[in-house]
């Protein structure tokens, strides 16, 4: 399990980064979503995966004492996941109004304020 | 129980009272209200803070390492007090500068969200809520630089959010390894764990991933590019307020990672953050020589000064660290000033642009000597505040043996003292450009907008000139720091 995470982490890092450097403004915000979601599974993973195991259990049952699964990886991931769904509506109401303000969607035109 | 939690809610308080305030005439006195109430809190909690060492708070009452912890130390005390000190000034500022009327009101709520998340990065003990606070600030920045809607601002926008989001991924990425590593996010407890006789092995990947970030958010030689090309779009108020705390709090977050648990490897890290220091001071100082647009020329010159601070945590002696806790909060003063008096030109010129700019020693001496004090001061002339940090910082390379670096920081002594000559020369020397198609009395500032730079100028010769005073906190902000036992024994046997 560990190992298609990490590979899907892999992928989901490489697509993230091409779409990043694409001249469109949408696909920049595609690849933003591809980064947020790799790195949230990032957090996921290195925090340890215990398959099928319950994050809380009782004190006293001695089998389960060493299995269970870390609930504090899944609430940062859950936090991550929101901020993250928060910055994409931001990204997205910023292309849209900056649609309306210049109707390009081509960040090779965003040269006026570099020099 | 204390007051540490209120310089979170407090600005909260302010965010929800701006969405239900409907008249801009009040809003403006809560803002100046809330500016105050912050001010006073900073200072009595730092009264505290001298008192009792440190301070903590366990959020929820969970204990240390497991729930979050709110510390303050010296070190996050004077940042506090300096930060707060900066957001009263520009509340006063916002009152004469932010004038278009469909914005004033989100102006404020969004002042007071980016407040929230610069005083919970400064408090917060713990790794994961730095993070989140470092997300309130950023989207809180993300609004503010966009707030008219303008192409340049909107452009702007865009360049400023894409590399700081690519920061945040760094930032998110490294925290997973980091937890991943040692199973534990509480600082005080990453730092027990690195300061044991048996220390974590293996912590340069998520060190580098958090250096990245940090770097991004602090602006540092090669990862700095969004700051230039979006700081000169937004209003005056908000490019002062960036100016003064958001990079700051970068280099807060670099010193207090790298002197708490990222000890390991010193010594290829600390020689990789001189090299880095260096070349953010001559790149930003040379790029700031280039330019002939007021915003333009303090931008790259922030960058030049992060250089200093980070050149104080590379040469890693208790005189380096105060030197740079020195030098960040004189700058943090006299950075903001700049900007000010840069606003207050451009309401009396119409433009920002040098060439355009002139005679106005003439017309105002007083507006003169209000740029003279911080353009003196960040180039480090005795009296005044910026000397005292950069003698610090200079004396403690050589001490260090470091000659390089102090003599590169010498040298961009001279850059800054180029560019805030030539701000003077052409804006209040020369002869006025515009005079002949003008003629007549032309406009002076008012006092209401002229009184902010003077209460950051008096702030800026009162570091210089009780500076001994100043020296001694900032020396105990640095022993503090390079003795985490003390952070540890706080944090995790109250």
């Amino acid at each position: 399990m560990e190992v298609v995470l990490a590979l899907l982490v892999g992928i989901l890092y490489t697509a993230g980064v091409y779409m990043l450097l694409r001249r469109s403004i949408v696909k920049f915000i595609i690849g933003i979503i591809f980064m947020s979601n790799a790195t949230n599974l990032l957090v996921f993973l290195a925090g340890g995966l215990a398959a099928g195991e319950p994050a809380f259990t009782q004190v006293t049952s001695e089998a389960s004492k060493n299995v269970a699964a870390d609930p504090l990886p899944q609430a940062l991931v859950l936090t991550a996941i929101v901020i993250g769904l928060g910055i994409v509506v931001f990204t997205l109401a910023l292309k849209f109004r900056f649609f309306q303000e210049t109707g390009s969607d081509d960040l090779d035109q965003l040269q006026q304020t570099d020099n | 129980m204390n007051l540490l939690a209120f310089p979170i809610i407090v600005p909260l308080f302010f965010v929800v009272l701006f969405i239900l305030i409907s008249s801009d005439r009040w809003a403006r006195k809560v803002a100046i209200f809330g500016g105050a109430i912050l001010l006073a809190l900073a200072a009595y909690l730092f009264v505290q803070v001298l008192e009792q060492d440190m301070l903590v708070l366990n959020i929820g009452g969970w204990p240390a390492p497991f729930g979050i912890t709110l510390v303050m130390d010296v070190f996050s005390g004077l940042m506090l007090l300096t930060s707060s000190f900066i957001v009263f000034i520009l509340s006063l500022y916002a009152q004469e500068f932010v004038q278009r009327q469909e914005v004033e009101k989100r102006f404020y709520l969004f002042f007071f969200a980016l407040v929230m998340g610069v005083n919970g990065a400064f408090i917060t003990g713990d790794v994961f809520n730095l993070y989140v606070w470092f997300e309130v600030m950023l989207m809180a920045s993300f609004v503010m630089i966009t707030l008219e809607s303008t192409r340049h601002q909107l452009e702007g926008g865009i360049k400023y959010m894409a590399l700081n989001l690519v920061g945040s991924f760094f930032f998110l990425a490294g925290l997973g390894l980091l937890y991943g590593k040692t199973g534990t996010l509480s600082m005080a407890h990453l730092a027990q764990l690195m300061h044991s006789n048996d220390p974590v092995a293996m912590m340069n990947l998520p060190t580098v991933l958090f250096f990245v970030a940090f770097g991004i958010k602090a602006a540092i030689f090669p990862l700095f590019f969004w700051l230039p090309s979006s700081y000169h779009t937004p209003g005056i108020t908000v490019t002062s307020l960036f100016a003064g705390l958001l990079t700051k709090v970068g280099v807060y977050a670099l010193i207090r990672f790298f002197t708490l648990f990222f000890v390991q490897d010193q010594a290829f890290w600390h020689s990789l953050l001189l090299i880095l220091a260096g070349f953010t001071m001559v790149v930003g100082g040379m790029a700031a020589s280039t330019h002939f647009e007021t915003r333009r020329i303090l931008s790259y010159h922030i960058i030049s000064q992060i250089g200093y601070m980070v050149m104080g945590l590379g040469i890693y002696t208790p005189l380096a660290i105060a030197g740079a806790i020195f030098f960040t909060l004189h700058n943090m003063v006299a950075k903001t000033n700049t900007f000010l008096i840069s606003g207050v030109i451009n309401k009396l010129q119409g433009t920002y642009y040098l060439k355009n700019i002139g005679g106005l020693y003439r017309r105002q001496p007083f507006l003169a000597i209000l740029f003279f004090v911080p353009a003196m001061a960040l180039a480090g002339i005795p009296p005044l505040s910026g000397f005292f940090g950069k003698i610090m910082l200079i004396k403690a390379g050589f001490d260090s043996r470091d000659y390089l670096i102090a003599a590169v920081a010498i040298y961009t002594g001279i850059l800054t003292l180029y560019s805030m000559v030539k701000i003077w020369n052409e804006a209040f020397l020369k002869k006025d450009p515009q005079e002949q198609t003008q003629g007549g009395s032309l406009p002076k500032a008012r006092f209401a907008e002229l009184l902010p730079s003077m209460l950051l100028g008096l702030a800026s010769i009162g570091m210089g000139v009780f500076a001994a005073w100043v020296f001694d906190f900032t020396m105990e902000a640095a022993n503090q720091l390079l003795n985490p036992s003390v952070y540890i024994q706080h944090v995790l046997n109250p």
